[in-house]
């Protein structure tokens, strides 16, 4: 029989983990950073639009672990390995988006925010000993972004650009 | 620092009305610029998730034509103008006389780009004077930055500031229309997003109570 394909949404500040033949999809990635954490065959994937670099910007107490790459990323391994039974040591990850969407010059650190997301997701998957595999990351455009679980490709939608899979 | 969870309704009610007052300005200079008359919506004042900031303007994936203020001073915010294709399209016809303009022309052409940029110099600059007048603060935009993209690219870029404190936004929209007898056009929604530890400034100095 077979089994019916659905499409799960990443909304921003969120992650989400599903098994094939789902799909994940976010839409609207601008400085945001759309990752997709996966086990190349293993049929499940986790994918997070995370907004800000550090928890550490975080003025709260409590906060949505989904909204920054230093909590988002920890979190959705952790439910992977323990959830899924996914092994920590076969992960891999696709990355994209952290764009700058104006070129803006004024001194705001927040309005940098794109290339110091690219950076911290870079970072904290190095210390998670998870390799990226393919990005597509920066410029000036935002993307919308779809992983196909079962050949894990990843589908970028730029506009102005049009479509690339990485 | 108040954050958005934490405004009254009577609160939302003053950010309304200087909304109000900003609008109306900017309304006003719309319609000298573009020589017709524009009608303004009573402006809204939404405390939204994130996630539906953007569908409130139509839609992550919508592609809009968004000129976008840094806003600096005592009360610093994001400022955001934001057209549809279509009206960006009918807007820069009429500014530059040019009936040619069409999608692709309006970033690569420095005359297009230029004008919606200014259109947006314009609303933004009547909407914080009058905000200044009404509250005695300081407000400044930057220049006006441009550009055609998914609204949930540009939106989630002016979320930034207050992300850091809070998963809700606290955004005083206003839309400008053609005039009611008039059939196409403008239909653009003006967005303010205070930075969050500028609505604790904005009711201090209206001597406002941050704990009703």
């Amino acid at each position: 029989m077979n089994k019916i394909m659905q499409t799960v949404n990443v909304k921003i500040s969120d992650y989400q983990i599903t098994k094939a033949p789902n799909r994940l999809k976010t839409t609207g990635l601008g400085s945001c950073v759309g990752i997709v954490i996966f086990e190349p065959g293993a049929q499940v994937a986790g994918m997070a639009h995370v907004m800000l670099p550090s928890s550490e910007l975080s003025g709260d107490m409590t906060f949505n672990l989904a909204k920054y790459a230093d909590t988002a990323l920890p979190a959705m391994v952790t439910e992977l390995v323990q959830h899924f039974g996914i092994q920590h040591n076969r992960l891999k990850a696709k990355i994209a988006g952290g764009a700058q969407m104006f070129q803006f010059t004024g001194k705001s650190e927040a309005l940098r925010v794109g290339p110091r997301n690219i950076t911290a997701v870079k970072d904290i998957l190095q210390t998670l000993s998870i390799p990226v595999l393919a990005e597509d990351v920066g410029g000036q455009n935002g993307r919308t972004i779809e992983f196909d679980i079962e050949n894990s490709n990843l589908m970028i939608r730029t506009i102005h650009k049009g479509m690339t899979t990485i | 620092m108040i954050t958005p969870e934490q405004l009254t309704e009577y609160h939302k009610d003053i950010l309304k009305e200087i909304g109000n007052i900003g609008a109306g300005n900017a309304a006003t200079a719309l319609s000298e610029l573009m020589q017709k008359s524009i009608d303004m919506a009573l402006p809204t004042v939404k405390l939204v998730p994130f996630h539906e900031v953007v569908q409130m303007i139509g839609g992550e994936e919508t592609v809009m034509a968004a000129t976008f203020f840094r806003v600096t001073g005592d009360a610093p915010g994001n400022m955001f103008l934001i057209f549809t294709l279509d009206e960006a399209i009918t807007i820069l016809r009429e500014l530059t006389g040019d009936p040619e303009v069409d999608e692709e022309s309006i970033l690569s052409s420095e005359m297009t780009r230029s004008a919606l940029q200014e259109t947006g110099n314009i609303l933004a600059g009547s909407y914080l004077s009058s905000f200044s007048d009404f509250t005695g603060l300081n407000l400044s935009p930057s220049v006006p930055f441009l550009t055609i993209d998914m609204v949930g690219a540009v939106l989630s870029f002016g979320l930034m500031e207050m992300s850091q404190v809070s998963d809700y936004a606290i955004i005083i929209d206003t839309q400008l229309k053609n005039g009611s007898s008039e059939q196409s056009g403008v239909d653009s929604h003006f967005l303010f997003l205070p930075d969050p530890d500028s609505f604790q400034k904005i009711f201090q100095t209206l001597g406002v109570p941050l704990n009703e």
